[in-house]
């Protein structure tokens, strides 16, 4: 479920970047505020261990379907949430620059949904509290399992919000909603029994592993702290903007003011086209509005003049292969 | 495994040509300008969005990276935006323009968009690897101010990935000669292969680390390959950025195209 470059605006990414670089950072504080150099090369080689893992795969029962693990569970009962979402951010980075998974724009988002849901909120909120401090194994498993549900779920849903808060893709909410969820269900149950079953495993062989990063309560406290105001503040984050053309909605009748010529109209097109909401809700869906006067005439579609769509066909296919056509000369030189 | 063919992009990096000596950080403060303008567009651009496939291009061209390979990695991703894309035409069915008999709808428009938009913004994050180099892209990313803590990690990850990828394959290969069928094993015995591995991982992050206290690690790394930055790569980035500005306001395919279809007129 990583989210895709393709799929969301500037104004979605850019906040999510901003959100998840300020986790990074805190995180980054407390891991070296404790001071434990041996933990460095732990964080480092557990993320090469997310991918090796990732490279073997099971059989999901009675579906005959293969599915992998996903890891951010696994990570924070071993190191603890701030050194797990560390490690979850830099495989995601990884994963983003070398097989091409979500992209960079769309890291931000990866980061909060696999990252920061899984470590900072399932984790401390329903693993902790069920599985406890004893190593009782049924807390654990069932502490794995719902904390595996709650952790995809949220993430599945925050997938959801930041597609439609983006524009690109058509799918109406509760459509998304209704294909997300189920499905994540599903995968939240095989992650979570997955998590369950090697952490019993290791249990059994090294039961000290798992016992020597039981958290203390005070650090309990204060990370649910962490998360309330880390959930209100994205919360701010996101639905503020949104807030704001929501009342200039109000006031002015109209979603902006009427722009006028030059630069205030490149400008406002490209506050337009970066706006969280470019167009749901208050105008009917599917309307860029790029110029209001033909706006008047086509009331559906803006550019529905065959003459511009032919140019723009004919002029793409040209840059298409004056671009080819430049790599191909740079090659040549290249090689000469 | 196809997906972790991570070799061979280390060997890419590992290349010698201008484009590869240029300053890292320029060439991510490139790519960065390159995908926030093309993820900048409204949902119906397409001709607009033609202009910036010269950047993949040129970096191919001028880093020595076959084009094959990047299409490869692009068409292995492609599936996800096919999957989220392609209500588009089932839920936006308004006619947008009329190409001869064939009416296109708003939303297969719509949907080219957002497969272009894929492969742009997909290629120019590998090509900036392949040109660049896992650890100059770090050392960069450090300069930014990422925390040294994170950047750390990212380089040990790195590291690290080769070695344990190898190592989940011999378990995977010595699974597979014992048993008699070749598909993916059960929980039962998946949950204790996983365990072992991770087992396996945690004595060796005892060991590199035993190791590189012996060699007096105090939590920070070192590059060996000091970063240099010219007026070469302030050139680069500003140059690229310029022409993503221009390419992001002004419709030059549409503006070519119109002027090609006027003197027809």
């Amino acid at each position: 479920m990583h989210m895709a470059d393709a799929l969301i605006s500037p104004a979605v990414g850019g906040t999510l970047w901003a959100v998840s670089a300020g986790l990074i950072a805190y995180s980054c504080k407390k891991v070296s505020k404790q001071a434990e150099d041996r933990k460095v090369p732990l964080m480092g080689v557990l993320g090469a261990f997310i991918f090796a893992a990732q490279m073997l795969n099971f059989t999901i029962p009675a579906t005959g379907s293969s599915g992998h693990l996903g890891g951010g569970m696994i990570l924070s009962i071993l190191l603890g949430p701030y050194a797990a979402f560390l490690v979850m951010a830099s495989v995601l980075t990884i994963q983003a620059l070398f097989f091409a998974d979500g992209g960079l724009l769309a890291l931000g988002c990866n980061i909060f949904n696999l990252g920061f849901l899984t470590c900072f909120v399932a984790y401390p909120l329903v693993y902790r509290p069920i599985a406890g401090n004893s190593n009782t194994k049924w807390r654990i498993a069932l502490g794995a399992v719902l904390a595996g549900i709650a952790g995809l779920q949220l993430g599945a849903f925050s997938v959801v919000l930041q597609t439609l808060f983006s524009g690109i893709s058509e799918l109406p909410f509760g459509t998304f909603i209704m294909l997300m969820q189920p499905i994540h269900l599903g995968i939240g149950i095989v992650e979570g029994a997955v998590t369950s079953a090697v952490v019993l495993f290791v249990l059994g062989a090294r039961p000290e592993i798992i016992e020597t990063v039981n958290m203390k309560k005070t650090l309990l406290g204060l990370m649910l702290a962490a998360v309330i105001a880390g959930g209100v503040l994205s919360w701010f984050a996101s639905t503020h903007p949104d807030g704001l053309e929501w009342s200039m909605f109000k006031v002015a009748g109209k979603e902006k003011l009427e722009s006028r010529h030059g630069v205030h109209e490149s400008l406002s097109s490209l506050q337009e086209k970066t706006a969280i909401l470019p167009d749901y809700g208050f105008k009917k869906a599917g309307q860029p509005q790029e110029k209001p006067a033909k706006q008047e005439k086509q009331p559906r579609w803006p550019a529905v003049d065959a003459g511009t769509s032919v140019s723009g066909l004919i002029g793409g296919g040209l840059t298409l292969t004056l671009a080819g056509f430049i790599g191909w000369i740079l090659s040549k030189r290249r090689r000469a | 495994m196809d997906r972790f063919d991570l070799g061979y992009m280390d060997t890419l990096s590992s290349g010698n040509s201008p484009l590869h000596r240029l300053d890292a950080g320029a060439k991510v403060i490139a790519t960065f300008a390159f995908i926030i303008a093309v993820v900048s567009f409204d949902r119906y651009a397409v001709s607009a969005l033609t202009p910036f496939f010269l950047y993949p291009v040129a970096l191919c061209a001028l880093g020595n990276v076959p084009l094959v390979f990047i299409l490869r990695k692009v068409a292995a991703v492609l599936p996800f935006a096919v999957l989220i894309g392609i209500f588009n035409p089932f839920i936006d069915t308004g006619i947008m323009f009329q190409a001869g008999p064939l009416a296109v709808s708003g939303g297969w428009v719509s949907f080219i968009s957002i497969l272009m938009r894929f492969a742009l913004t997909v290629s120019a994050a590998l090509l900036l690897v392949a040109v660049t180099g896992f650890y100059s892209v770090c050392a960069s990313l450090e300069k930014f101010g990422v925390p040294r803590v994170f950047v750390v990690q990212l380089l040990f990850v790195y590291r690290y990935l080769f070695v344990l990828a190898d190592e989940s394959q011999k378990m995977s290969r010595a699974r597979l000669a014992r048993s008699f069928t070749s598909s993916p094993p059960g929980l039962k015995v998946f949950a204790p292969l996983v365990g072992q591995l991770l087992l396996r991982t945690l004595d060796r992050a005892e060991r590199v680390y035993r190791a590189m206290a012996c060699r007096g690690f105090d939590g920070t790394i070192y590059p060996a390959k000091k970063v240099v930055s010219g007026y070469a790569g302030v050139i680069f980035a500003a140059g690229w950025i310029i022409l993503f500005v221009v390419f992001r306001f002004y419709n030059i395919p549409l503006l070519a195209g119109s002027a090609l279809t006027g003197v027809f007129r």
